[in-house]
């Protein structure tokens, strides 16, 4: 069995953003970037699969700048065989990135495709949907658990009622949520070896994909500030507090 | 312009979500509500009393992720608009259904600016983005905490239509937290507990407060890992998106992925042993002090308070 997983760098979780004064975005440059943390569940996934005897070969792709390299990198010191980075500068949308990975599953053709549920920078949960729509295949998104059961999987989801579980055949796509697994830290030989691995880097332009954004961002503004608040000393005025909110909701 | 909603529903009933859906897009157009699934002749019942509502569509038959979105996408034709919630059933549907129909989707809109013109959240909350769609179509999912709901007394007409979508998906098992609280993403009131809890028995501290209070339950992602919590009770990045009109954090830090769920709550409480903790800081209302002291002086003293909607 063949897995591609799809991995993005963004802006590492820890990191307090901050808006660009001009309103033109969220401020990356100089800012410590790291691989999106649902991609390293998706990753974990694959390579939990492989052990278990369902993959022989783990795919990697990013599409980035240069520097996605290093979180291709990453994968591979996970346990990753190959890598593959659709190099661009541009900010694509989401419809673009699911079209690129849509040609690099032609040609890879996986039997399974994971990816994260959303990325932290633009919190989409978009691709993975997208993706298989575009490739015509099954998918099973928010995946907290998956198991091979016969000629396709099952995938427990984690949904607002709770979660489910569902049967699809292979190939499929399914999107990684927090509670698949824990990413393993790659040891640092498997980090030195993680260097030696095939890492194709390939011109976005060799796709042959309308690149165009849809969508224009007119502005990016930091949310509302909360007013500073104050404190009570005992158990009595926070039960008067509350009562008198209560009270004034119930009044609308 | 006209408008294509599709409908949450849950166990035979309409969710609270779909009318704040509607209310978010009554301005785009006359609205027609699509209803998928089995068993769902009172859930069509219910749309069509919903304020807004032009006309009710039912497509009878399994609901899935692949068999919607071809459903959704062979009716989209006459639509300008195509929205759901972004509830885990919109997140799922809608970009399959966008794909399909090679147009960008806007997701977890907070704000209609304009027909073409939507304000979203990115970086969990820390920055908002105004996004104009300039496409012919739009697909949309709304963020329905950001909403108030339409009216009901409406009498809008039902109309079954084919579904012959199929799907290669099969449902084994629904794993449903039973629970009588009210639905979390729209609740009034919510009182959330975090890890400090230290276990699913002391986590009933909570749910005693939020029984008394007729409160939403939620808990931080570090509560639900160590098994105090079901899933579903998740806030934040990750979890539910919540705005009720009153938060109150018990035994929660405050990590920004915990903030992102939270920020349109009205007001927030925070009950916290630590005054530095980020929560306590961003809190209308703090009290500094050990949880396991403090709810249950709490409960007897809204008692006193007079206190009742349980
Ligand atoms: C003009 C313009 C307008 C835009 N407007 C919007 C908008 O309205 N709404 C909006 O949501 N975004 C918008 N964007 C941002 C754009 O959609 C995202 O930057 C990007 O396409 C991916 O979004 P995401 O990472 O949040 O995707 P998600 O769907 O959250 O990502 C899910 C998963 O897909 C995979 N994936 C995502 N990106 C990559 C990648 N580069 N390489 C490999 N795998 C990947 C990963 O497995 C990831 O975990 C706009 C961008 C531009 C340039
Ligand atoms: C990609 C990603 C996504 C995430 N998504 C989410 C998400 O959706 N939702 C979410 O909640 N988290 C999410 N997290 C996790 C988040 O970063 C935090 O780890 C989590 O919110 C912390 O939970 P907590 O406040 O319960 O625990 P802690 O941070 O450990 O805080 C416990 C608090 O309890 C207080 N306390 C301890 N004992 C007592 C006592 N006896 N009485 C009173 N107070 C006490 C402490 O002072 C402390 O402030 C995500 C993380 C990542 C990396």
């Amino acid at each position: 069995m063949k897995i591609l997983v799809a991995i993005k760098r963004v802006v590492d979780h820890n990191v307090r953003i901050r808006v660009r004064p001009d309103g033109t975005g969220v401020e990356t440059s100089g800012v410590r970037m790291s691989m999106n943390p649902f991609c390293k569940h998706a990753v974990e996934a694959a390579m939990q699969l492989s052990e278990a005897g369902h993959g022989d070969e783990i795919v990697i792709v990013s599409i980035g700048p240069k520097a996605s390299n290093d979180v291709i990198l990453t994968a591979l010191a996970m346990g990753a065989h190959r890598g593959i980075l659709i190099e661009t500068d541009a900010e694509l949308e989401t419809l673009a990135i699911a079209k690129l990975l849509a040609k690099v599953v032609a040609e890879e053709n996986p039997d399974i495709v994971l990816l994260g549920k959303q990325a932290v920078d633009d919190d989409s949960n978009h691709v993975g949907q997208m993706l298989a729509a575009l490739t015509d295949r099954p998918q099973a998104t928010f995946a907290s658990e998956i198991k091979v059961v016969g000629q396709g999987i099952e995938v427990t989801r984690e949904v607002d009622s709770g979660r489910e579980t569902i049967a699809i055949p292979l190939p499929a796509i399914v999107t990684a949520d927090l509670r698949l697994n824990t990413p393993r830290n790659a040891a640092l030989p498997m980090v030195m070896k993680a260097r030696s691995k095939p890492l194709a880097v390939r011109p976005v332009a060799e796709f042959g994909v309308d690149l165009t954004p849809r969508l224009t961002i007119e502005k990016v503004s930091p949310p509302a500030e909360r007013a500073a608040g104050k404190s009570v000393a005992s158990a009595t005025e926070l039960a008067a507090y509350i009562a008198t909110e209560v009270s004034q909701m119930e009044a609308l | 312009m006209s408008v294509l909603v599709v409908a949450d529903h849950d166990l035979g009933a309409l969710s609270p979500a779909t009318a704040r859906v509607i209310h978010a897009v009554s301005e785009l157009g006359p609205i027609d509500l699509l209803v998928i699934g089995q068993d769902i002749d009172a859930v069509a019942a219910e749309a069509a009393r919903v304020a807004g509502v032009t006309r009710v569509l039912v497509a009878k038959g399994a609901s899935s992720s692949d068999a919607d979105a071809s459903l959704i996408a062979a009716l989209a034709e006459p639509y300008h608009y195509i929205v759901q919630s972004a509830g885990s059933v919109g997140k799922d549907r809608m970009p399959r259904v966008a794909a399909k129909l090679d147009l960008m989707p806007v997701t977890d809109v907070v704000k209609v600016l304009g027909p073409t013109r939507f304000e979203r959240p990115i970086y969990a909350g820390n920055a908002v983005q105004t996004v104009s769609d300039g496409q012919a179509r739009h697909v949309l999912t709304i963020r329905a905490s950001a909403f108030r709901a339409a009216a009901g007394g409406n009498d809008a007409p039902i109309e079954v239509i084919e579904n012959s979508a199929a799907s290669a998906a099969r449902l084994i098992a629904a794993h449903r937290t039973e629970s009588d609280t009210p639905d979390l993403a729209t609740a009034q009131i919510v009182v959330g507990g975090g890890v400090a809890l230290g276990s699913a028995e002391n986590f009933q501290l909570i749910e005693q407060l939020a029984k008394k209070l007729g409160a939403a339950i939620g808990a931080t992602r570090a509560a639900v890992d160590a098994g105090y919590a079901p899933n579903d009770w998740q806030v934040g990045q990750t979890g539910k998106i919540i705005a009720p009109d009153l938060y109150i954090a018990i035994g929660i830090s405050g990590a920004l992925q915990h903030l992102a769920g939270i920020q349109g709550a009205k007001k927030i409480v925070a009950i916290n042993a630590d005054p530095e903790a980020p929560l306590v800081k961003l809190a209308d209302l703090a009290l500094i002090g050990d949880l396991f002291e403090i709810i249950p002086q709490l409960l007897v003293e809204l008692d006193k308070a007079g206190l009742k909607r349980d």
